[in-house]
């Protein structure tokens, strides 16, 4: 077991590499494609026209205008491969060092819209799905249409409008107090400032995981073992909970570890209004700034955690679903029947 | 008995085509009515600046004295349109490596399955931005980006179908009469997948309309003179402070109706075409 255990790892591990080898690549290649001039965008025209050729051949040497992308390629490479992403050339600093600290921040706000949209979701689902067709699920299916449509960034814009401006309850931006040293913020100041945001990423992240609770409780619904608790005389929230929500808390476990793609790709947008310093806004400055580095470091970190986040997905389902077990064994002998062909 | 026969004439399915056209021609409506106001919308008129919304000005003007229903009703026309391409590209990339997949051997079903696998692997907003700088930014930057992203889920829906055609009945008695694979593409797997083709175009558009208002709204879209939604809201984010909010709230809801119309529509058409519900 402990052997069969070993070698999914490894298999993944290699998985892993090799998808994010693809990742660098394909990113590497789109970022070469730019007809974008990094010293034009950066510099500026006006101040290009000033200066003397030894200048214009220094910032290009910094900026790596005029080095081919193959040869510019393989030498981030081997970097990365010793874990050095490089230079981010508008912080002025290691890749890493920036991530890490955008990161420190992304993981408040993202954990927290993260937990807020499962357990409000699962809430939902659950309840939809126990009251099939009264006006509860209506409504809530509804909610989760609605929200469907609805762009992070214009839901994050109104919240800020009536929980920032018109009422001034949360702060108006930045993931801390302006002015206060990093060491002297509280966890309550933290919180505070990451709860728009995270509300905005959250109620837009719900309809997907409600929807897909809502389903499956349907189907436990109709199952036998619910008609046996009823006929036994189990009502209401007990019987939703002992034999509802046991049965489809994993594949909705399984279903939000697999979001963090969307998760991120929502953060990008509402860091952005709420002026957050996290890893999605810093992808944008380095967007908009021609900062190659980072942004190859950001897609590079961030495509890693979605592969975790879906790994995790399926080690959950392995480890807790014994029918999903017997059904891989299975798989596994079939393979090792057919596979001589 | 008048009421038993007006019971009678709206069922479902008359209802869900009701409801499909109703859709269909607000969007044509706005998409139109857009057009016509494009050249209105980028009028500047310092005597009417910073209105609240009233009657004559439904949902107000900004600084520079621009009428903001026509601003939003240009920028959702643009949507539309850019959403009819690029979703359309989608589409038609969707069908040619869903197909592909399906028909052509193992090899080529791994290479484009480790190809849907890179694209739903970056989060998309994040990819949207590497493949809007790759083309240098602006309106080719954002086409480009939400045309390359969004035909995994559909082509990985015409793979499946593809491969259940292949072993279906029908299909191999054909084989049998002689027919030749041509021949049965057209008239047997054709017929088949495109009510699911469109169905699925459909469907695309609500996600290309909202990737392209982020994209735009984060700068690597549209540009400043273009009407599109994603410019109002950004530029809305500096007069938000001082209590202009409907600079923000109709053009968002807007946009969310739009959205909403797309995907009803993309459902009704569902429930349509999809033989299981056509005759409910």
């Amino acid at each position: 077991m402990g052997k069969k255990a070993g070698g999914y790892i490894v298999k993944n591990f290699i998985r892993m590499l090799t998808f994010l080898l693809a990742v660098s690549a394909a990113s590497f290649f789109l970022l070469s494609l730019s007809p974008i001039d990094p010293l034009k965008s950066n510099v500026g025209q006006a101040a290009l026209g000033t200066m003397s050729e030894e200048q214009i051949a220094r910032l290009e040497a910094y900026w790596g205008v005029g080095i081919p992308a193959g040869k510019r390629f393989l030498a981030w490479l081997s970097g990365v491969l010793r874990g050095d992403l490089g230079i981010s050339l508008l912080y002025r600093q290691p890749v890493l060092s920036v991530i890490r600290e955008k990161a420190a921040n992304s993981v408040w706000l993202m954990g927290a819209a993260w937990l807020f949209s499962g357990v409000l979701g699962v809430f939902l689902g659950t309840a939809a799905g126990a009251k099939k067709g009264k006006w509860q699920d209506k409504a809530i299916t509804a909610y989760c249409m609605i929200t469907a449509g609805t762009p992070a960034f214009w839901l994050a814009l109104l919240l800020l409008l009536v929980f920032a401006v018109q009422f001034p309850i949360f702060p108006i931006g930045f993931s801390v107090p302006v002015g206060v040293a990093v060491s002297e913020v509280t966890l309550s100041e933290r919180l505070s400032h990451a709860f728009l945001p995270a509300l905005a990423l959250g109620l837009t992240g719900v309809s997907n995981i409600a929807m897909h609770t809502r389903s499956k409780m349907i189907e436990i619904m109709e199952s036998e073992y619910v008609l046996y608790a009823r006929a036994r005389g189990e009502r209401g929230w007990p019987l939703i909970l002992g034999h509802g929500l046991r049965n489809l808390l994993l594949p909705v476990i399984t279903l939000q570890f697999g979001s963090i793609s969307e998760i991120f790709g929502g953060s990008v947008l509402v860091e952005e209004v709420f002026s957050y310093p996290g890893l999605g806004q810093a992808a944008i400055t380095a967007g908009l700034g021609s900062d190659v580095p980072l942004l190859l470091g950001i897609t590079l970190i961030s495509a890693a955690l979605v592969f975790l986040g879906n790994l995790t997905a399926d080690l959950l389902y392995l480890a807790v679903d014994p029918r999903m077990r017997r059904e891989r064994r299975k798989e596994a002998e079939r393979r090792n029947t057919h596979g001589g062909r | 008995m008048a009421g038993d026969r007006r019971f009678r004439f709206w069922n479902l399915r008359r209802k869900t085509i009701a409801a499909a056209g109703l859709s269909f021609g607000l969007l044509i409506f706005t998409a139109v009515l857009g057009h016509i106001w494009m050249e209105d919308a980028m009028v500047t008129d310092f005597s009417r600046k910073n209105l609240s919304p009233c009657l004559s000005y439904p949902f107000g003007t900004d600084w520079l004295g621009r009428d903001m229903i026509k601003r939003t009703a240009a920028g959702l026309s643009m949507s539309i349109r850019l959403g009819a391409v690029t979703a359309g590209a989608s589409a038609v990339i969707a069908v040619i490596l869903g197909t592909a997949a399906a028909v052509f051997g193992k090899t080529a079903d791994r290479l484009i399955s480790a190809l849907i696998n890179l694209i739903q692997g970056i989060p998309h907003m994040l990819l949207l931005i590497l493949i809007s700088y790759g083309m240098g930014k602006g309106f080719r930057g954002a086409a480009v980006g939400i045309a390359l992203t969004h035909w995994p889920s559909l082509a990985r829906l015409m793979r499946a179908e593809v491969l259940q055609l292949k072993t279906s009945q029908y299909v191999k008695i054909s084989e049998k009469l002689g027919m030749g694979p041509v021949q049965i593409a057209l008239e047997h797997m054709l017929p088949h997948l495109f009510p699911q083709f469109i169905t699925g175009l459909v469907l695309l558009f609500p996600h290309a309309i909202l990737h392209e208002a982020g994209i735009t709204f984060l700068g690597f879209g549209l540009s400043m003179e273009q009407p599109a939604v994603g410019i109002i809201l950004s530029e809305s984010m500096t007069y938000l402070m001082t209590g202009k909010w409907w600079l923000a709230v109709f053009p968002g809801a807007a946009l969310v109706l739009v959205v909403l119309l797309f995907e009803g529509l993309g459902q009704s058409l569902r429930s349509l075409l999809d033989p299981g519900s056509a005759h409910e």
